[in-house]
């Protein structure tokens, strides 16, 4: 069906070499309609198939992780495929993209394939391939000597962080992105490539509140924060925004018209901000660039943990405020990466298989949770948001822990 | 080459270390081969360490002619300092449904980010998109015309449009998928040209397809539209399959556990009683699901992929709503469809699609979310008035535990307008 669709092949495109002129000559500032193609939308999928999915598609019998990071399948055909799962840092250049084509080109007939936690997979039809390819990787470095390719990311350890832009590339953030998850996974290493956790488990990261890397259901969330209120920047924000979507934009209702007069005695048009209403979100920001929040001291992480998305055994969750406020610590944020693995290891010790690291902060209880991670509790783990009595605790049912230990003393 | 200009970097150097790929190396590696904007953007980073603060400006609108999304402008706030990334502007480009790639595709696409622009990429954006990080606003119709002339490929969707549609493997690959997720994301993708690039909605909107429960595209937790894939039949189930895992002779849960010894696997404890329903018993040596029971959690089929599969009568549950905290709180997917056959040309789930926006359109206020909509009208609301459809006790997790329903006029025999004068004759004032 899909061969009637729009836009199917494009080998003979990709067979013809890339013409750096070309738009030039075809591309009319002054009629830019002239020439033009709009909305066809990606190129149709199955054309990057390997043979042997095209073939298999929709036949697949069952799979097998025959050691981490590499995943046998098998198919009602009799055909088998191995599939090489390696992680990436999501930003790639094309030097490293001209060396990932290579492996593809030599090992697994010029095909590879992205997952949505941003690792990279070759698909390769027999052993021998899979052993050469799998060597070739471990082998393939950076010159400061991190894998280019590492192979992992399946079964019972630590897939891929998903993640935002953070200072590479985003003006929101309250924190830089690539460098923590560097850090994180640099330090978490042994849980990528072994199988040795009780269940999977995801961590998300986001530079902001807006979320870009939806890490609000995960096992462990990383979440960029401001902790000052906005500037106003009475002498440029006429120019520069529209003072009512302002207003609009700040969901606890904190910003307020203002006339103000400028040192010059200029009266203007601006907006006050009612401080102690603010939950430092940035959408002011977003809506108002003479709204800035950024600030060094003001800035950080905050850690949520217990969030899952799939619907095995228990249902989707979100995850919880663990850590209110970690600061800053490039380049490697190390109070960062002591929380995470101070959970993760509390998590591998005491969990039972099959669990996930929320369903077993519920069933030893968060009380538990606090004590066998050895983290601090702090009163800004209780919701004062919206809704917020959906998390009280109503019932007398709860657990004696060194919290009611010390109430008791 | 010999004018290149390289920052003093140590904290992004300090990066390069440790086992996790380095994109700092990475970068500086193609800088090293003679491009200034690398070195800029990682003295900019550095800066951005040094002062903990990002030196990105906010916004400027940029794009290409006629699309009101797809391109994202992004200046530096030092471009005095890093010259070369004054401009450096983000395209999202609309990846191939499951994100598989010739490395002829890759290597033209490579050639032509070279000339015309930094040559980084984000392999792949949050929402799905390919996304080239970097150029500037003269080189955007250029790319556009070579993208679509030469690579028969388009932008993606950013702004107050439909974003680019994703999906997980599905059945490339993954003998769980009740839906052919690659097809149903294509599909949609190409029906919604127009609300993929042109902004005519509130705010984002974006479908995501899973092949079933176990959801790998986080479809429930960051879809408007959440597709997963579920079954209404029975479990398929191959008893001497099951015989071999309580054996031992194949591993349980395709060697996720490998690496630790929890012991000989026990059907019974790992099985049967962490099915949330307790639909599944041992009948002597058969294993028993009573399937009207089942919830379909995929629990069972993840421990015992070669004995277990789904059903054979397929298709989607459509849930809607999911959003990050801003601004009511973050919402994960409500279910609203419990079963939808996803066949082509998926009319059935268009017409609802249609009336699901046209509500949003109307009603929606700028940057309201869908999610946040169905919030402030309810959930009730959405389901009975807008979209006709009959409540059901899927629809909820409880019941209310308020009686506060706002009863409608309609609703109650003999209307609201009463009789003073009658009632007093009743009761004394
Ligand atoms: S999460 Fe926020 S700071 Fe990070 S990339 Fe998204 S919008 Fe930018
Ligand atoms: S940061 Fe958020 S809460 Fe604070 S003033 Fe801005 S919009 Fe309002
Ligand atoms: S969501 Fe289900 S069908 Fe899709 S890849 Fe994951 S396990 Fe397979
Ligand atoms: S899919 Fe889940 S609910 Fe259904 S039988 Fe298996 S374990 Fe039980």
């Amino acid at each position: 069906m899909y061969k009637d669709d729009p836009g199917y092949d494009c080998s003979k495109l990709l067979e013809t070499p890339y013409d750096p002129e070309f738009a030039e000559k075809k591309y009319n500032p002054d009629k830019p309609m002239e020439n033009r193609i709009t909305d066809i939308g990606p190129p149709h999928y199955a054309q990057f198939f390997p043979e042997v999915i095209k073939k298999n598609y929709g036949k697949w019998l069952t799979h097998e992780i025959i050691q981490p990071g590499v995943i046998k399948y098998t198919s009602e055909t009799g055909d088998v495929m191995w599939v090489v799962r390696c992680g990436t840092p999501r930003l790639l250049t094309t030097n490293l993209m001209r060396e990932i084509s290579d492996i593809a080109d030599k090992f697994s007939e010029g095909i590879c394939r992205w997952t949505t936690r941003n690792s990279v997979e070759f698909h390769v039809t027999d052993e021998g391939t899979l052993k050469d390819l799998i060597e070739y990787l471990n082998n393939f470095k950076h010159p400061g000597g991190s894998y280019k390719l590492p192979i992992g990311g399946t079964g019972a350890g630590i897939t891929n962080i998903v993640h935002t832009q953070g200072w590479i590339h985003c003006h929101t953030p309250a924190t830089d992105a690539s460098g923590m998850v560097k850090g994180v996974m640099d330090d978490i290493f042994e849980y990528w490539h072994s199988h040795k956790l009780p269940a999977k488990l995801r961590i998300s990261m986001a530079c902001c509140l807006n979320m870009c890397g939806a890490v609000h259901c995960s096992d462990i969330a990383l979440l960029g924060i401001h902790r000052k209120p906005p500037f106003v920047e009475d002498d440029r924000i006429t120019g520069v925004c529209e003072i009512p979507l302002a207003i609009a934009a700040c969901p606890t209702a904190a910003i307020k018209p203002a006339t103000v007069e400028l040192p010059d005695g200029k009266k203007v048009k601006s907006v006050r901000v009612n401080e102690p209403r603010c939950m430092f979100c940035g959408n002011c920001y977003t809506m108002c660039p003479a709204m800035p929040l950024a600030d060094a001291e003001g800035d950080g992480v905050a850690i949520l943990a217990g969030g899952k998305i799939s619907n095995r055994i228990t249902q989707p969750s979100f995850s919880k405020l663990i850590i209110p406020y970690i600061p800053n610590e490039p380049p490697r944020w190390p109070g960062v990466c002591e929380a995470v693995r101070k959970m993760v290891e509390a998590y591998e010790k005491n969990a039972n298989k099959y669990e996930r690291l929320g369903d077993w902060a519920k069933r030893v209880g968060w009380e538990r949770f606090y004590e066998l991670c050895d983290i601090p509790f702090s009163d800004k783990s209780i919701d004062d948001y919206r809704l917020a009595y959906d998390t009280y605790h109503t019932t007398t049912q709860f657990k004696w822990s060194s919290h009611t230990d010390a109430l008791m003393k | 080459m010999a004018d290149l200009k390289k920052h003093d970097t140590p904290m992004i150097d300090e990066l390069k270390k440790g086992p996790w790929p380095s994109f700092a190396d990475d970068i500086n590696t193609r800088a090293e081969s003679g491009v200034q904007c690398c070195y800029d953007l990682l003295g900019q980073m550095e800066l951005s360490y040094v002062h903990k603060e990002t030196h990105w400006k906010h916004g400027g609108i940029v794009g290409v002619f006629g699309y009101g999304g797809g391109v994202i402008g992004r200046y530096s706030d030092a471009p005095h300092e890093f010259p070369s990334i004054a401009h450096f502007h983000t395209l999202r480009i609309n990846q191939p449904a499951s994100k598989f790639y010739n490395t002829k595709f890759l290597r033209k696409l490579c050639d032509m980010w070279d000339h015309r622009g930094s040559g980084i990429f984000n392999f792949h954006g949050s929402t799905g998109d390919m996304v080239m990080i970097g150029t500037t606003t003269d080189q955007l119709e250029p790319i556009f015309f070579d993208l679509t002339h030469q690579f028969d490929m388009d932008l993606g969707g950013s702004g107050s449009n439909l974003r680019t549609p994703s999906c997980c493997v599905g059945k490339a690959r993954c003998e769980y998928s009740c839906l052919d997720t690659q097809a149903i994301t294509y599909d949609l993708t190409m029906t919604y040209q127009d609300e993929l690039h042109r902004p005519a909605f509130p705010y984002k909107f974006k479908f995501k397809t899973s092949g079933c429960p176990n959801d790998c595209v986080a479809a429930i937790a960051r879809a408007c539209t959440s597709i997963i894939g579920t079954w209404r039949d029975n479990i398929r189930i191959d008893q001497k399959a099951v015989q071999a895992y309580i054996g031992g002779e194949i591993k349980p849960n395709a060697g996720a556990f490998s690496d630790r010894d929890w012991g000989p696997f026990d059907i019974q404890k790992e099985v049967i009683d962490l099915c949330p329903s307790k639909c599944m018993y041992m009948d002597g040596n058969e294993l028993k699901i009573d399937d009207r029971e089942c919830v379909r959690c995929m629990h069972c089929i993840n421990v015992m992929p070669s004995a277990l599969r789904p059903g054979v009568d397929t298709g989607a549950t459509i849930l809607n709503g999911a959003k990050a905290p801003i601004l009511e709180g973050a919402q994960m997917s409500t279910l609203i469809i419990p079963f939808m056959k996803m066949e082509y040309p998926y009319q059935e789930f268009k017409d609802y699609v249609e009336l699901m926006w046209d509500w949003w359109m109307e009603e929606g206020k700028n940057r309201e979310r869908l999610g946040e909509l169905i919030q402030r009208q309810g959930l009730r609301h959405y389901i009975v008035d807008i979209l006709g459809r009959k409540p059901i006790p899927q629809h909820v997790k409880e019941p209310r535990s308020n009686p506060y329903h706002f009863w409608k006029e309609e609703e109650v025999p003999g209307g609201w307008k009463r009789d003073l004068a009658e009632f007093r004759k009743k009761h004394l004032a």
